[in-house]
């Protein structure tokens, strides 16, 4: 993964059909930059169900979530939807993987996403990061800790 | 390893004072708990006084919009000192959580109607139910159900002989350790 201390290299990505959010227009706030495998399958439905509850919780902490996988846009918005998410939901699509590659958690052999996780402090450091396997759902503790850490620095 | 934060204490609803400690993070409209409900009956009743049990609110609200509220009400009973009575309701109906179902099973379980009738509107309960889930998301919770066992994460499957057998092989190496 990509080292901590170093600046999280930025992106562009479709967070719905017509929207894009790059990376650095979220400076200001803490982002966790949760990477997971595939809409729709049931570890990352838990995972980010968990993380749904979580807005205020992450909002404490001045701290915004945004997911990653490399599904499209459209699927993106169907599963949002359904799933009723209050926070974006990035699409790696084209060129596949671009991102992940980019943050050094892509997956050759599936073609998607790890399951991985990075905490980027106001100035856009990245502080933490976990990389969970890929069948398991890393829960928020690590999150939490993270950011508190950052705010008690 | 997951470890349980903060470590059961006197805010909690526990049942039996074994030194064995089986604890569920659930959530009353989740169907897996509400199918691990009957599951942790057959072993409350197998292990007897050997297990205690404490259950902590865990209501994923956006999925599960009368969980909240359900687990507020339980609290609320729990102030007429119900609190089990309301919880074994509330899972042995989970599918129907309306308030009209909840005043109903407040009024079957012989609860004061118009002290329960204030208590769910108490900030204090919220507040509770909140503290639960805070503490869920920092022990390493990730689904519902979650359980841990003497403090610590519980991986492994709950169906009920597994379950059982496992908590059954703790007994007997805290049974050990303490001799």
């Amino acid at each position: 993964m990509v080292a901590i201390g170093t600046i999280a290299p930025d992106f562009e990505l479709n967070s719905t059909p017509d929207q894009k959010l790059r990376l650095s227009e979220l400076r200001d706030k803490k982002i966790i930059l949760a990477f997971y495998p595939a809409d729709w399958s049931p570890v990352c439905d838990d995972q980010l169900t968990l993380y749904n509850e979580m807005e205020k919780y992450f909002a404490k902490h001045n701290a915004q979530l945004v997911a990653i996988s490399v599904d499209s846009k459209w699927s993106h918005l169907a599963f949002s939807g359904d799933r009723k998410f209050h926070f974006p939901l990035l699409s790696d699509f084209e060129p596949k993987g671009d991102v992940a590659r980019l943050y050094e958690v892509y997956d050759v052999k599936t073609g998607e996403c790890k399951r991985a996780l990075y905490v980027i402090d106001e100035k856009g450091v990245i502080r933490w990061h976990y990389l969970s396997p890929v069948g398991l759902n890393p829960g928020a503790d690590g999150i939490l800790n993270a950011l508190e850490e950052i705010d008690n620095f | 390893m997951n470890q349980l934060i903060p470590p059961v204490n006197t805010n909690d609803h526990i049942y039996g004072s074994a030194a064995l400690e089986l604890v569920e993070y659930g959530d009353y409209e989740c169907p897996y708990c509400g199918r691990a409900y009957p599951i942790i009956k057959h072993i409350q009743q197998k292990l007897g006084d050997d297990l205690k049990f404490v259950f902590r609110n865990f209501p994923l609200s956006h999925i599960h919009p009368h969980a909240f509220a359900a687990a507020v009400a339980t609290e609320a009973a729990g102030l007429q000192n119900k609190f089990w009575e309301m919880h074994d309701i509330v899972f042995e109906n989970q599918k129907t959580l309306e308030p009209g179902d909840i005043f109903y099973f407040a009024k079957s379980i012989g609860l004061d109607l118009e002290k329960f009738k204030n208590d769910i509107t108490n900030n204090e309960l919220q507040s509770k139910v909140e503290g639960d889930i805070e503490s869920g998301f920092r022990s390493g919770v990730n689904k519902t159900p979650t359980f841990f066992i003497n403090g610590v994460r519980y991986e492994g499957d709950w169906e009920e002989n597994t379950f059982l057998q496992y908590l059954k092989d703790q007994l007997m190496e805290t049974s050990i350790s303490g001799e």
